[in-house]
């Protein structure tokens, strides 16, 4: 197992170290997602449930508005599904970063927060992926994403607009820290990000296309492109054990 | 709101959670399928493009310190700091900037 070479406590401590950006751009997500919780009419300790146990911003603020109406239950769980059905790519992806051997227990913990930001940094680190890593990223963003929810539904208005601004850009922020430095070491990477970016801002702005919901639009177009980038140009053989 | 909540919340997260652990726990092997391999191997890469552009113009209270934020962020990634240093130069950013606009 390749990630024995580095002990499981140093793995533990890298994931923290960069889990720390994942929370404070959750913090500054969740926060607002608490203010519409409470407007939703829901408890802060339903709305403190509702993030522990779900992990995910889109689902989330989706689910506010479903459940506020009253609406069915099946609704709920299809919209869930729509919205979150990213997830299951990434999931697949995660499954191939992972050694075979993984244990079932570790795969269950890890799936609990495969979120976009979790997954990638999980899908950013050399070789295999050592569930610790993954472990202590958790400790520090499943703490940011709830605890600011919490904070949301009590504290409301306290937090200055403008630090709750300029939080919003911490995600994104990682994001790019993600995926630029492997864009430059493999221009087919760098091919697929810049047509991703381009489609993605062509599909906000099209007719009929931009009506389509944010997690809807993830789908189609990772697929799509990660498909044709497939083909056009699949990977070495011998990045196979990357 | 005559169903009751925590019924809303349980079936969210069973239905969140069984799309995130299915592909994780049944694909146990590695696969060895050429094609499947180098499609997984882009979808990280696309997916986070997806998600940050153009959603990261309007994240901020306003375009301008979305974009430098932006740009900002594309700079300390080229010269390869970190995920936290990136994080943080493009928040710091727009604070400043939304300090003086």
């Amino acid at each position: 197992m390749q990630h024995n070479i580095i002990g499981k406590g140093e793995y533990f401590r890298k994931g923290m170290q960069d889990g720390i950006p994942i929370a404070l751009g959750y913090f500054a997500v969740s926060f607002t997602l608490g203010i519409q919780a409470k407007q939703a009419g829901l408890s802060a300790l339903a709305a403190t449930i509702m993030s522990l146990t779900n992990n995910t911003s889109a689902g989330e603020f989706a689910a506010l508005g479903i459940i506020s109406a009253g609406a069915p239950y099946l609704e709920l769980a299809i919209s869930q599904l729509v919205i979150n059905m990213r997830y299951l790519l990434m999931s697949c992806a995660l499954s191939q970063k992972l050694d075979p051997k993984t244990s079932i227990l570790h795969r269950l913990l890890i799936a609990y927060d495969v979120t976009d930001e979790v997954f990638g940094i999980s899908i950013s680190v050399k070789n295999r992926l050592s569930p610790f890593y993954t472990y202590g990223a958790m400790c520090v963003s499943i703490p940011g994403w709830a605890g600011g929810t919490c904070m949301g539904v009590i504290f409301g208005n306290i937090l200055p607009g403008s630090i709750v601004s300029a939080l919003s850009l911490a995600l994104y922020g990682m994001f790019i820290a993600i995926i630029v430095p492997p864009a430059k070491e493999d221009k087919h990477i760098a091919i697929a990000v810049l047509v991703a970016m381009l489609c993605s801002f062509l599909f906000t702005k099209l007719p009929i296309v931009s009506e389509i919901s944010s997690g809807t639009r993830i789908i189609i177009l990772t697929v799509l492109i990660a498909l044709l980038m497939a083909l056009l140009f699949p990977i070495k053989e011998e990045e196979n054990h990357e | 709101m005559n169903r009751p909540v925590w019924m809303y919340l349980l079936i969210m997260a069973v239905v969140t959670y069984l799309i995130r652990v299915l592909p994780l726990t049944l694909i146990r092997k590695e696969i060895k399928n050429r094609t499947i391999r180098s499609f997984l191997y882009y979808v990280p890469y696309v997916t986070l493009a997806v998600m940050t552009f153009p959603a990261i113009l309007s994240a901020t209270s306003s375009i301008w310190s979305g974009t430098a934020g932006f740009l900002v962020a594309l700079l300390l990634a080229y010269k390869k700091q970190g995920l936290f240093k990136v994080a943080v130069g493009s928040c710091a950013v727009v604070f400043l900037l939304e300090l003086i606009i």
